[in-house]
Parts: C-alpha cells; structure tokens; sequence
C-alpha cells in the first residue's frame, strides 16, 4: 500500500486528545471542537538499492557535471566535506547515510590511487564532535583510516590559517570559507536534507564559512526577511547563499554535490505510537505510549534525555543526487517536499504545537530554554511555504517544560546570553547591535568552540536571530507548562493548562479564534495557500 | 475551523477522557477503511473439513442430530428415488422456513451425499462471532455465504468445494422465511451451478415453520416433510436467469405435490398453474388463512405418492 499523503483533520466531540511533544515527554491535549490538526504524510517508500542508487548517482551527475571518477587522478587534492551531527534528528541507526555515500567516494578514489584525501566535518560554528560522534556519522572504518593520519578533520571558523577570502559578493558580501577545501583539486560534499533549508550553496558558504562571512546572513534583517526560510527562493538567507556558492564556482572551487533525502520514519518500534494517528493507536501503541510517558514522567529530566537522546532513528533513503549544486538541489528539494508537503488552506489565529527533546543544536546534550525558542519560532514556525500558518498578530502555543538548564561544556555562551543578555532586552534588533560582537570575539569562548566541545560563542545570538521573523509575526508566545520564570526571561507567558494558554491567547485575539495544531512528529511542512 | 468560547473551558476542563487507556474514538470526520475481519463471509472454514474433523460431524449427524430430530420433528422424507442416480456432487436448493431445516436435511439427504456435503450459511449471522462461526462450520459443515451482496470470495469457496466434490445445500431464499410464505430465490445458484458444472436437485421441506418459524418464541414439536425433486441440470443454451427460475419453479412443484399429489401437481405444472411458494401478492389477513389451509389438507389427506423408499 503506498504511504498516505498529509491530512487535515477537523476536531469533532469524537476526536481523541491530540498527542504533544513535551520536552522529554509527552500530553495528551484535548482540542476544542472546530480546531485543525496538520497530520504528517507517511514515510515515504526507501530506494530498493540504497548502495546501487550511490553509485549510479556518482557515475550519473546531474547538470553541468562529470562522473566523479573522472573528476578523479592521482596527484590531487581531494577534500570530502560532510554534514555534523545535526542532521538527521534523532540520529540514523548504523550506518548512517553519509558513511554510505564517503566510502563509495573513497573506494573511487582508492582505485585512482588518490592519496592526498581529507575529510573535513562541515561545522561552521557549531560544536566539534566527539570521537563517538564521528564513528557514527562515518563508521568504524573510515574513521580509524584517516583520524590517525590527522586528515579526519573538523571546520575551524577561527582557525586563521586554514581559511581563505575569496571575495566579495554584488552585494558586498564576504566569502570566507576552508581555506584546504577552497584549494583542493575537488570538492566533494556529502550532505543529509533533512528539511528544505538544507543543501544546495548553503552547504560549502555556511558549512565551511568563517564568523567573518556568516554574519551576512546569519543576521536580523535576513532573517525577518526570510518568508520562510524552508522556502528558498522567498528567503533572504538562501539568497545571500546562493550568491555566495555562486562567487565560490567562480573563484575556482570545483564542487561535486551529493545530497541525500530520507523519509519520514523517524522513530523505532517501540515509539512507533509517535508515528501515528491517534485514532489508529492500537492496543500496544497505547501501552508503548503509557509506558513511555509513565517511565519518562518518573525519570529525572537527565536520565530522561538519556534514555531519549540513545534513540536511533530508522530512517531509509529516498533519494540520492550527485553533480552540479543548484541541478542537485533542485532535485533533492522535490524529494523533501515530496515527503514532507501538506496543503493547508487558510491561515489560522492560534497555532499549537509541541517541542521535542531534541534540535539541530543539542543532540546528545540538553535542550536550553534558548534552543527551546529557536526550535519553535525558527524552525517550527517556519515550517511553511506560501504564509506562516499563523496570521500576523496571532498566537503560537509552544508545549515544553522549558527549565532553566544549561549544558556548560557544550553551550557556555548560552548561559551568559541567557542571565545577561535577555535580562537586558529580548528584541533582536537591539541584541545584535549591543551584545553580539562581544560575544563573537570573547577569546574564551573562542577557546572553548576550537578546543572543547562548545559552540561559538555568538550562536545564541543566531538562535534568537532565527526566531525574528516569528517575533516580528507574532501577536504573543504562549510555553504551556514551561517554567514561569524562565519563559518570562524570553519575553513569553506561561500556561500550565491549555485551557488557560486558550484564555490568555483570547485575551490577544479575540473570541472565538481559530486554532490549528501543528502534529509532529514526524516532521512536516505546511503549504499554506 | 471555529470553535464556540464558551465550550473550551468546559472541554478542556474535562479530565482527559478514558483514552488512551481505553481504545480511540475514530473521528466523525474522518472515514474509515473497513478492517478486514477474519470473520463473516471471509472465515476460514478449511478445518472444517479435515478428515478428524469430517469424522466427528458425521458422528454427530448419525448419532445425535439424526436420532433427535426423528424423535422431535420426525421427517417423511419423499423423492429419494428421484435422485438415486443423481451426480454427485451436487447442490440442494432447498426452501427456508426454519433454523430447523439445516439439521434436518444435512442429517436425512441420501447417505452418498450426507458425508461430503457443506451448507451455506449466511455469513452476517452465523459467521458473526468467533465461537459461532466455529461452532457451524464444526457440527454442521457450514461455509460462509455473502447474503446481501455479491462476494468473490464466497462463490469461489463454493464452486472450489463444488469442484472438489463436495456437495453444497444452500437456501436460495436468502433467509428464512418471516411469515410462513416462501421467498423468490437469488439468482446466484443458477450461475454457481453453471461455474462448477454440477446439477441443482431442488428440495421443499415442511413443517419446519410450524415447529419453530423466525418469529416463534418456543419449540413445538411435530411432524415435518422433506420433499427432493429430479436433478436439474443448465440446458446447454439456457440462460442462467431461465434456469435459476425453474429451479424455484421446482421447488413450488414439489410443495404442490406434497399439498395435493404428485399427477395434480404435474398438471398444474404442464399448464403452468402451479401456486408460487412466494403466496398472493396481495397480503394481509388471507396471508394466514391461505397458510392455515394447507396444514388442513395435509391432515386431511390421504398418504401420498411417491412415499418414501
């Protein structure tokens, strides 16, 4: 039977409660009646042939491309780049689709008799990955070839002397990127698209970018004009991407794309109940759902997030492209909206929606009140093409707890953010104009994302960059069952019911305000016309 | 897409319903793919006819169902030998009064059949629970039959067993009947008749309406009357509608045989006069007092030709 597409169901007096994220677990929410629930399309069929569908797409390039083993001969410069580990969410069970794609592109190269091989991890300013973390994304075997040699390597936006300038865009842009990927012989990236905003120029200009070149669109004024931001020909930071990877073909990086889309199955077995629809709960959905909600809500929250964070997902290949960046994408684009696209007619005034324990930003790590906003307002919000599902002046309710919980080693930066910064102000404007280049530069912080495992120091700021274009939307912010204390530090409100976040939402809106329940997971994406 | 204020507190302030402790409700707006159950015209009824199995039905049939129902309901069984040389396999297209009739004839048809034979049964109500199901297909042989609509897979099961030399009782009226009055037969046995290539030995049985009818609330026992007439066989042009006609045509023969003779009846029959088992078309109080009548003529006649072997 081919998998279901998208659905929209209306609430009626028999609809069961609606099932939420919450942090490391769950609610039920009963719905009132007229309300919307967004249902995710089914997970696509895998490709048959996963390693059959690599290799033809490396033998097979798409636009203005050769065959990769004819972009290969000995004496050269081979850099293979690759997404880090925040793609795909939750972490792919073994092996993961880029150990796949790198060791048919090394075995090519292998036959070459290519020696000068590098594998650079695509950071940007994200955190370094631990060695775990690495033999994951990439296995056992790649890993133990290349780490002792010193050519498993992973991006350093601070490292000044393996960065290169290699322009400035129309628009007055800098390109700074690695400096031994921008001077390889070829360019291999190996990429997850998980969501849309993924891939195509982003890739190279972001992944492999300085600080120096990020902040032209890492930025308020890109991001509140990026509508959405999962739409890449109506956002701002796609544009200023693509000029980018434009100016770096131009340089003469030679780049050889490979994107990957998986579908939507996110979740094993034993969670299988988060894949479905409520009203479909079998008898050991319902006892799985009851049994993880009951051992979740006995757990600390640190053994929760453990016991959370060690889920693989069994995610299957969809599709595999190789060639020319924008011919790739193009195709890779259709895949994730082959999966993830919903038809939605008409916007809404209150939009719900629950946040899970885990976001590009804190796998393996916790879920920050930080990163909680950036994963509501930047990404969920954001999960629509066409208009936001939420009218302007509407209201979102975001379900998690919310605590004030900080992981030091990984998101040091976050902290000081968190007590100094939004003490201060909330508007975006005015934290980047005042706090973000204190924090870009702090020689600790630098310390810290080259040597430890930290993030940048100036990425919360980016995190709450991501989230300007809902603030700018948004009539209010409602974190039912967060933390009063903390959800008031991000300039929201706090409802410990959602018969009281409905209340408090009218006092905004109006009577009698239309409500659409964004259900996740899996993931989807909202066509809203 | 709007919901009425008013109603959200008194919603929300609900305590979470008894889900999902207890099954969903399936939204009103959403519609539902039938499940596919494993019971009705689609239960597997093959154990049935395992050889162990086949073993202690027809011990119950000789043992248990023949003695009693000769003690409750005693048959005079009438026709035998018009079907002495009949094929076999075949299929029994009898008339329905009775939940009665199904022992009775599986126990009194000639022995040559008796042991090989399955019956249809309608699927909605006695394939309708496990137990029932099993309990049906065990003790009296009985196969799922789709009453209400057409169904693949029940007249494959059919001309399959047909096929297999298993031969078939059914009820061609559908069900039984409500009032004493017969019922038109479906058509459905004419075309499963043409598919296994087998012929259609009509049968009228009496007295089972009167001994327990669908609408009587208590056994009474008394005599009843199994009446097999010539095997019928589809002409080789005939139409399967044509045929399915004269096989309820038949059956109305033999019960005018058994309410008259058998010359009167072939009279009435060779100038297409014979009373239809479906009663008058108009219907009121006449219904009862034309069925009466005839339980009086049978009190009153004499002893019948042919009588049984």
């Amino acid at each position: 039977m081919s998998p279901r597409p998208g659905f929209i169901l209306d609430v009626d007096k028999s609809t069961p409660p609606a099932l939420f994220w919450h942090g490391e677990g769950f609610r039920l929410e009963k719905l009132p009646m007229g309300s919307r629930v967004i249902y995710p399309p089914e997970a696509l069929d895998p490709l048959k042939d996963p390693l059959g569908a690599i290799a033809h797409a490396l033998e097979n390039p798409v636009g203005d491309s050769s065959p990769l083993s004819s972009l290969l001969f000995a004496d050269m410069r081979l850099t293979i780049a690759f997404d880090d580990l925040s793609l795909p969410l939750p972490s792919m069970q073994p092996p993961d689709i880029r150990q796949l794609v790198i060791e048919q592109i090394l075995d090519l190269a292998a036959a070459k008799g290519v020696d000068d091989v590098v594998l650079v991890a695509a950071l940007a300013l994200h955190r370094r990955m631990t060695e775990s973390e690495l033999r994951h994304i990439l296995g056992d075997r790649i890993y133990d070839s290349f780490n002792k040699m010193g050519r498993l390597t992973q991006h350093d936006a601070e490292d000044r002397s393996n960065l290169i300038h290699l322009g400035l865009t129309d628009k007055g842009e800098d390109v700074e990127i690695n400096k031994r990927a921008a001077t390889s012989d070829l360019l291999v990236y190996v990429n997850v698209n998980l969501v849309s905003m993924d891939g195509g120029h982003k890739s190279v200009a972001t992944g492999l970018a300085s600080y120096k070149s990020l902040r032209h669109h890492h930025n308020v004024k890109t991001m509140v004009h990026s509508k959405s931001f999962m739409d890449r020909h109506n956002s701002q930071l796609h544009s200023s991407n693509w000029r980018m990877g434009r100016l770096i073909k131009e340089a003469g990086v030679k780049i050889f794309q490979v994107e990957t889309t998986l579908n939507t199955n996110t979740f094993p077995d034993s969670f299988g109940f988060l894949q479905k629809r409520e009203w479909e709960w079998n008898l050991k959905d319902r006892t799985g759902f009851i049994a993880a909600s009951a051992a979740l809500g006995k757990t600390p929250p640190w053994l929760s997030r453990k016991i959370l964070h060690s889920i693989r997902s069994p995610y299957q290949l969809t599709g595999v492209t190789a060639g020319e960046v924008e011919a790739v994408h193009d195709i890779t684009i259709e895949n994730v909206f082959k999966q993830q696209l919903v038809e939605v007619h008409g916007q809404t005034d209150i939009l719900t929606m629950g946040l899970p324990y885990i976001g590009p930003y804190n796998v393996n790590s916790i879920m920050n009140p930080i990163l909680v906003y950036c994963l509501g307002l930047g990404y969920f919000f954001n999960m629509y093409k066409g208009m936001p599902l939420v009218r302007k002046g509407g209201v979102l309710i975001l379900s998690h707890p919310t605590r004030r919980e900080f992981d030091p080693t990984i998101h040091p930066s976050y902290i000081d953010f968190f007590d100094n910064v939004l003490a201060d102000t909330t508007d975006p404007l005015e934290i980047e104009s005042k706090y973000e280049s204190a924090f870009a530069t702090d020689p600790w912080y630098i310390h810290l994302y080259r040597t430890g495992h930290a993030y940048h120091g100036v990425h919360p700021f980016y995190m709450w960059y991501w989230g300007a274009h809902a603030l700018d939307h948004l009539g209010a912010v409602i974190i039912l069952g967060g933390d009063p204390k903390t959800v008031h530090r991000l300039g929201f409100m706090s409802a410990s019911t959602m018969s009281d976040a409905l209340e408090m939402a009218q006092s905004f809106i109006g009577p009698d305000p239309s409500l659409t329940h964004l259900h996740s997971p899996p993931l989807l994406m909202a066509d809203v016309k | 897409m709007e919901y009425k204020s008013d109603k959200i507190k008194k919603v929300l302030s609900a305590s979470v319903p008894g889900f999902p402790f207890k099954a969903p409700n399936w939204p009103a707006t959403v519609s539902r793919k039938p499940k596919q159950s494993k019971l009705g015209a689609n239960y597997d009824t093959e154990w049935s006819r395992t050889y162990p199995v086949r073993m202690v039905r027809a011990l119950f049939l000789d043992g248990i169902a023949r003695p009693l129902i000769k003690t409750l309901i005693p048959p005079t069984v009438f026709g035998e030998d018009r079907i002495k040389d009949a094929p076999v396999p075949a299929i029994f297209a009898a008339n329905h009064s009775s939940h009665l009739d199904t022992p009775l004839l599986a126990s009194h048809i000639p022995a040559r059949y008796r042991h090989k034979t399955v019956i249809g049964a309608g699927a909605d109500y006695f394939f309708d629970r496990t137990w029932k199901a099993a309990l049906w297909s065990g003790l009296a042989g009985a196969i799922p039959i789709e009453r209400s609509r057409v169904n693949r897979r029940s007249s494959e099961l059919a001309e399959s067993l047909l096929k297999d030399g298993w031969s078939l009782i059914i009820f061609p009226e559908g069900g039984r009947t409500p009032d004493g009055f017969g019922q038109s037969f479906k058509a459905g046995i004419a075309q499963l008749a043409k598919k296994a290539d087998v012929p259609v030995i009509p049968v009228y049985i009496k007295g089972t309406y009167d001994a327990l009818g669908k609408n009587s609330r208590t056994f009474k026992p008394g005599p009843t009357s199994i009446n097999f007439g010539l095997p019928l066989f589809l002409g080789a042009d005939e139409d399967v509608r044509i045929f399915a006609k004269r096989i309820q045509q038949s059956v109305d023969q033999l019960s005018y045989e058994l309410e008259t003779d058998w010359w009167t009846a072939r009279k009435a029959a060779a100038v297409e006069m014979t009373p239809e088992l479906t009663g008058p078309a108009v219907k009121g109080w006449r219904d009862e007092w034309l069925r009466t009548k005839s339980k009086a003529i049978r009190i009153a006649s004499a002893s019948r030709w042919p009588k049984k072997n």
